[in-house]
């Protein structure tokens, strides 16, 4: 196959970036997209040219570290797929793919295609986790959890938090994440002594750094782990209840 | 987490405000209110199918009685002012949390993609509801100024205060009015199209059991709202009323 890619270059963050465009030839229908971005490097390396800044890890779809805008779909045009699980089999031989980084004031551009997602962490430090007790892993199964909430909790805990739902989103939104993150925890009985505090703290850190949601449910078909929206509707009910019930704890009562 | 202190200082509708999640609660309960407003606004309007009571249109006696709701235990107008004021907040309410969430949104998506940029969720009504809402906003100032207070020259020459039935034919008459009516339903409709579906999720309205209706709801909504408003100005202008 033979691929023209135009892919944006920016040499630090702040400074102005731009298209360039590169022919990648005799790429293996094979490859993953990450494989055909090293092809590229590998070759720009060799001609002494800087290679294309990317951010990738595990390469198996489940670390959330890659990700980046395929001709104007976050993670290319397969749905329910990380950028490192997408094959160039899916494109035309002859295509014009055009590569960008995520957009969002809450995702700055470090270099090429790298965003600092440190956004996320944020919104992570501010609730997402619970209180144990550490010392020796307590036997399986002692706290009972319904099958039904299980199954809902997992849904939300397969969130890799690659950003993907804030690119996607016309409003540079975090809330799939947000709600993915809160939902878990919230659905879970280990959540349940944190639930309201977390609710509350992790929305407002979040509305710090992105937009809010207008549900166009762009997120959802954006998403490598194709997460429902049904979660930002649960943030949303336990976003007003914990307006309540932190008022209650306030007063220290439950 | 200082906003999160912050605004437990705040008194709770005001902290809750101030997050976009309480907005978008907000933009949904205005909305809901907004739409049951234009339902009955829409059904007390269909008197203008119904023949004269003595010689006196439906209509007109339907505004009269508005006017004097729980009369005599309160003065004349009273109620019609508290529900009419109750309609402003709530404008006003909408107005505001669309815009300053606009506000916010712009600031979270400043630089657009410059690749084609694919929508696979996104609908048209969902893309343009700042435009339907403005357009929405623009008419519904004509609209007032048409019906309500008979400002020239928004409103037709013979138009004259209680007159509702003859006001009514008189705008419609003006074959541009009518078509304008129609072109702002359409607006309506489209803007409710998305929102009334966006309401539920808003409000964190979500069951598997009827989640499939919601989207059912909001075109049944979009398609009442259209058919059942533009029908009047139609009505009009081919004669059938009047």
């Amino acid at each position: 196959m033979n691929i023209t890619l135009q892919v944006w270059r920016q040499d630090g963050p702040g400074v102005t970036g731009g298209f360039k465009t590169y022919q990648v030839t005799d790429v293996s229908p094979e490859m993953s997209f990450l494989e055909m971005l090293d092809l590229l490097n590998e070759r720009l390396t060799n001609q002494g040219e800087e290679p294309v800044a990317f951010d990738h890890d595990c390469r198996e779809g489940i670390c959330g570290t890659c990700g980046v805008m395929i001709n104007g779909q976050a993670h290319g045009p397969q749905l329910g797929t990380a950028t490192c699980q997408l094959h160039m089999r899916k494109f035309q031989d002859g295509a014009t793919i055009v590569v960008e980084p995520w957009r969002a004031t809450g995702f700055p551009i470090l270099r090429d295609l790298v965003v600092d997602r440190s956004a996320f962490d944020r919104i992570m430090e501010a609730g997402g986790y619970i209180t144990v007790d550490t010392g020796s892993a307590p036997d399986a199964n002692l706290i009972p959890v319904p099958k039904p909430v299980a199954d809902t909790a997992f849904d939300a805990a397969a969130c890799i938090g690659c950003g993907a739902c804030v690119a996607a989103c016309p409003n540079g939104a975090a809330n799939l994440f947000t709600a993915a993150k809160v939902s878990h925890l919230n659905l879970l009985p280990q959540g349940q002594a944190e639930r309201w505090t977390r609710t509350e703290r992790m929305v407002e850190i979040m509305e710090e750094f992105f937009g809010s949601c207008t549900n166009h449910g762009e997120c959802e078909k954006a998403c490598p782990k194709s997460i429902s929206i049904d979660f930002i509707a649960m943030m949303n009910a336990d976003y007003v209840k914990a307006k309540f019930k932190n008022r209650r704890l306030l007063a220290q009562r439950g | 987490m200082t906003s999160t202190i912050e605004n437990q200082r705040a008194p709770f509708p005001i902290a809750f405000y101030r997050s976009a999640v309480g907005k978008k609660w907000a933009m949904a309960v205005t909305g809901l209110a907004i739409i049951l407003f234009t339902i009955a606004h829409m059904i007390g309007n269909w008197k203008i199918f119904f023949p004269d009571v003595d010689g006196i249109p439906e209509i007109d006696l339907y505004a009269e009685a508005l006017r004097g709701l729980l009369f005599p235990l309160l003065p004349e107008h009273v109620v019609l002012w508290i529900m009419r004021t109750g309609l402003i907040v709530v404008f006003l309410l909408h107005i505001h949390a669309a815009y300053s969430l606009t506000i916010m949104n712009r600031r979270a998506r400043q630089d657009d993609y410059a690749g084609p940029r694919q929508y696979i969720a996104a609908n048209y009504a969902s893309r343009t509801m700042r435009w339907s809402g403005t357009i929405f906003l623009a008419f519904l100032l004509f609209h007032l100024a048409d019906l309500t207070w008979g400002f020239q020259p928004m409103a037709p020459e013979v138009w004259e205060r209680g007159e509702v039935y003859a006001n009514f034919v008189a705008t419609f008459s003006r074959a541009p009015v009518a078509l304008l009516y129609v072109v702002a339903m359409a607006a309506l409709a489209l803007h409710l199209y998305h929102g009334a579906w966006s309401m539920f999720q808003s409000l964190g309205v979500n069951h598997p059991r009827f989640n499939l209706w919601r989207k059912g709801f909001a075109l049944g909504l979009a398609v009442l709202v259209f058919v059942g408003n533009s029908i009047m100005p139609i009505s009009v202008l081919f004669g059938w009323v009047g």
